[in-house]
């Protein structure tokens, strides 16, 4: 009975979404306003219901209701209870009403958030999210109803893909859909501020805290996903340019861009149809990344399921709702243009810049992506593009951005004066020089591994640039500090004076940083190493001694396990005791890898079991996989902090300030 | 003009989408073309020796098909595979991937066997190491181990002709 509920729910939620779409269209159309305002409360009416679905088929999985076809896929009676919930959005169908779910609840926020706004704007931007909910709510109920039944009752389930039973993939999932689900609104404001013609500072100061919501959530979800690739898949990797990671980095890329030309915009009333631009591209992107993981036309490790009607669906839906927004954009946008003067080195021409260089490494990474695409749709033969380009591409494009943060933080808008920002940047610069002479060779000293010139001078180069924008990062803050402090006005209150937008700012350049820092040292000097073990017997690396203690079996709740003991002993001191893992789920008959790691901000130890070399006797030697990642950590530490920043930044008073003036509205960030 | 260019980049873009729907993903070439054969060591079966590894075949070419009782795909290639072992005298290796041990013996004496050894690769360990996707998969591996190419699905005489056969110089008959 509950999933028939479910079932209905998801029939009224579709519903409720044309309502909020056709009525308030209706309203714009004859001026009325009664009419424009049944976009709140079908917004609300929608997420209700999307709830109650969404709540349907938990307590399905719940229930072990393998009557329920996706149910029977994806779980199993010995699937504990958390992987059980999890395994809602374990699949395609799962996944798209979490998607849903998600829209709704944005679409109810902005129905909740928007008194203060013109009633026509916030009535179209209603029925713009209400159109991109009935889109997905048709996909749904024609090519990928969760709620189907399945005769006859299958008496077990074939249970939970195991890649998916995973920690990182309870959490991950959600934040990257809220990312991408949330750059709708973002996507819906730009399409009512080419509809109305308005485009203020009132609709930036709107806009912006929604985008940097959006932007917050799709970097811990892909923060989250790199983690869980590294954990679970056993290659020791952080980022493998997946065409499903590209999928989600490209809107990132799109939506970091949109953050700072909505600056832009914000402070000077310049680049607003780019502006514009972005936004559209950003939601276009997002869309074209469920269109490439659930289409099925690139293959990739991510794509479970794929179909090709359901490819068709998507297309179609991504041809109308960006070609539309697109062609509004081609009719209306020239009248946005502003005829303000932009001087380039001034901080908005830097942001200019920054934007040139975010949305030429988005298009390098969608070219990289669709190439495969292309050559086959051209009959060209079938190839694959690898790290190999994505680096070469990616990696110069955003160097300079590092140098633009220091830089950005030294120039003020409308006119900098270079000389001024190149004294205040000669100290910082100097330092990031002194340390990066010394923390490379440092960091070899410590823990011996071979590297070649050409990497070494390059992670010599990468240590520059991440402490340079480090160091630079505060410059804003302290500029701030100084100025409040030669009026005379006290520390304390001097601190509590910068707006949380620019302390935002600042932890999120920090986590870039940081992130650098990461980046060069893994990929510079972490070593891996296949060894062949008996067990008693080590192997070094990198000045560590892994000695392979042997291998037991274990019994999981839904899977034995061969578990290993690695010992790693640093110059005779014991420094971790690891327990890497082969898991064989029987229900699916596959073979998982669990690695052992030990982590430390400076370094990982990380090590993956192999094969036993000679299956009839466990006891005998092992294949092992042996990995030294130095500095990984600050990988995801980057990650974090921009979460964390795009958070503190969207507290901002100036924006609750003006959602004040208007009504008393509770000061939270966000309900859904 | 220039408000036009995003609409144009996305209807190019929409077209190429749609021609990339009809094409099958799958057709992709493996990354272990031209590398190493990724090594394992599995028991045979039916007589064949106990412990196979690849290096056992290391100093001819050979075909390691991927197969198994359960795949229909399996039925439709056999007959070509029977013909190449028994009148060409190709060497074709037998990874009965994810199947039971007495499922395969029997599938064997049902339908006959073309293989020089039969190895069980019960979990499918080796086959996710060969990234096998789906079974049948064929892997033509040259005298040095390394991978020479990768039929995905099943084995049709065309691609025997025209890129296997090279690979192995079996001459033609007649």
């Amino acid at each position: 009975m509950t999933p028939e509920l479910g079932h209905f729910a998801l029939i009224l939620a579709l519903i409720a979404a044309l309502a909020q779409t056709l009525v308030p269209a209706w309203g714009l159309w004859k001026g009325n306003a009664r009419a424009q305002a049944v976009a709140s409360s079908a917004a609300q009416a929608q997420f209700l219901l999307m709830a109650v679905s969404f709540a349907a088929l938990t307590w399905a999985f719940i229930q072990k209701d393998f009557s329920v076809a996706y149910v029977a896929d994806n779980s199993h009676s010995k699937l504990p209870l958390v992987y059980r919930i999890s395994a809602v959005w374990g699949a395609h169908e799962g996944s798209l009403l979490l998607w849903g779910l998600m829209l709704s609840g944005w679409t109810l926020a902005v129905s909740l958030f928007n008194r203060r706004l013109p009633a026509e704007l916030s009535a179209t931007a209603l029925a713009v999210l209400g159109a991109v909910a009935t889109g997905f709510l048709l996909f749904m109920l024609i090519t990928s109803n969760p709620f189907a039944r399945m005769y006859p009752v299958p008496l077990e389930g074939r249970d939970l893909n195991p890649l998916l039973q995973d920690p990182g993939l309870i959490i991950h999932p959600p934040m990257l859909y809220m990312g991408y689900v949330g750059f709708s609104v973002a996507f819906a404001y730009a399409i009512a501020a080419l509809i109305t013609g308005k485009l203020d500072a009132a609709w930036v100061r709107w806009t912006r805290p929604w985008t940097t919501a959006a932007w917050a959530f799709l970097t811990m979800g892909i923060t989250l996903g790199s983690w869980w690739a590294y954990n679970e898949l056993g290659w020791g990797g952080w980022w493998f340019w997946d065409p499903v990671e590209n999928a989600s980095f490209m809107p990132w890329l799109a939506g970091t861009a949109l953050i700072h030309s909505l600056a832009v915009t914000e402070k000077r009333g310049l680049l607003k149809s780019w502006t514009v631009l972005l936004a559209i591209l950003a939601f276009a992107l997002s869309l074209l990344g469920t269109f490439l993981v659930r289409s099925g036309v690139l293959v990739s490790v991510h794509a479970f399921a794929s179909d090709p009607a359901r490819g068709v669906f998507i297309l179609g839906f991504l041809a109308v709702v960006i070609g539309s927004a697109l062609s509004l954009y081609a009719w209306r946008a020239p009248k946005l243009a502003t005829d303000g003067e932009l001087r380039l080195y001034s901080r908005e021409g830097l942001l200019l810049l920054n934007n040139v260089f975010l949305v030429t490494a988005c298009f390098g990474v969608l070219l990289g992506t669709l190439y495969p695409l292309v050559v086959d749709a051209l009959a060209l033969g079938k190839i694959s593009v690898g790290p190999p380009y994505f680096n070469a591409i990616f990696f110069p494009l955003i160097a300079p951005l590092f140098v633009l943060v220091a830089v950005g933080a030294v120039t003020p808008w409308k006119k900098g004066e270079w000389r001024a920002a190149l004294r205040r940047l000669r100290g910082p610069a100097l330092l990031a020089l002194a340390v990066a002479l010394v923390l490379p060779g440092l960091a070899l000293w410590l823990a011996p591994v071979s590297a070649s010139f050409g990497s070494k001078l390059t992670v010599a180069v990468a240590t520059w640039l991440a402490l340079f924008t480090l160091g630079s990062a505060g410059l804003e803050v302290w500029q701030r500090l100084r100025s409040k402090r030669q009026h005379g006005v006290a520390t304390a209150a001097a601190l509590a004076s910068v707006p949380a937008g620019a302390w935002g700012m600042t932890l999120s350049h920090l986590g870039l940083g940081l992130w650098m820092l990461g980046v060069a040292y893994v990929t510079g000097y972490g070593v891996e190493r296949d060894v062949r073990l008996s067990p008693g017997a080590s192997a070094d690396l990198a000045g560590y001694e892994f000695a392979f203690e042997g291998v037991r079996e274990s019994q999981g709740p839904n899977f034995t396990a061969d578990t290993a003991h690695v010992q790693v002993t640093r110059a005779g001191r014991l420094v971790a005791d690891l327990v890497p893992e082969k898991r064989f789920y029987p229900s699916q008959r596959s073979v998982m890898t669990e690695s052992g790691v030990d982590a430390r901000l400076h370094r990982d130890l990380y090590v993956a079991l192999g094969e036993a070399l000679d299956p009839q006797n466990p006891n005998g030697d092992w294949s092992l996989r042996l990995y030294y990642k130095p500095a990984i950590r600050l990988v995801w530490l980057g990650g974090v902090l921009m979460f964390f920043g795009g958070l503190i930044a969207l507290s901002d008073r100036r924006y609750r300030l003006s959602a004040r003036a208007a009504a008393p509205l509770p000061a939270a960030t966000l309900a859904a | 003009m220039k408000y036009l260019v995003p609409i144009a980049v996305l209807l190019g873009l929409i077209a190429l989408f749609a021609v990339g729907l009809t094409r099958d993903p799958r057709e992709v070439p493996s990354p272990l073309v031209g590398k190493p054969a990724p090594a394992f060591a599995l028991p045979g079966l039916g007589g064949t020796p106990a412990r196979v590894t690849p290096a056992d075949w290391r100093g001819r070419t050979v075909l390691v098909n991927y197969f198994a009782s359960w795949c229909a795909g399996c039925r439709v290639e056999h007959p070509l595979l029977m013909q190449l072992a028994h009148e060409q005298g190709v060497e074709i290796i037998g990874l009965a991937y994810k199947d039971a041990d007495a499922d395969t013996q029997a599938w064997l004496d049902r339908h006959g066997n073309p293989y020089r050894s039969v190895i069980a690769d019960n979990a499918g360990s080796a086959g996710l190491d060969w990234g096998v996707y789906g079974v049948p998969e064929t892997f033509v591996v040259g005298p040095d181990g390394s991978i020479l190419f990768k039929q995905i699905g099943p084995m049709t005489p065309e691609a025997w002709e025209t890129k296997i056969r090279p690979l192995l110089g079996v001459r033609r008959e007649g």
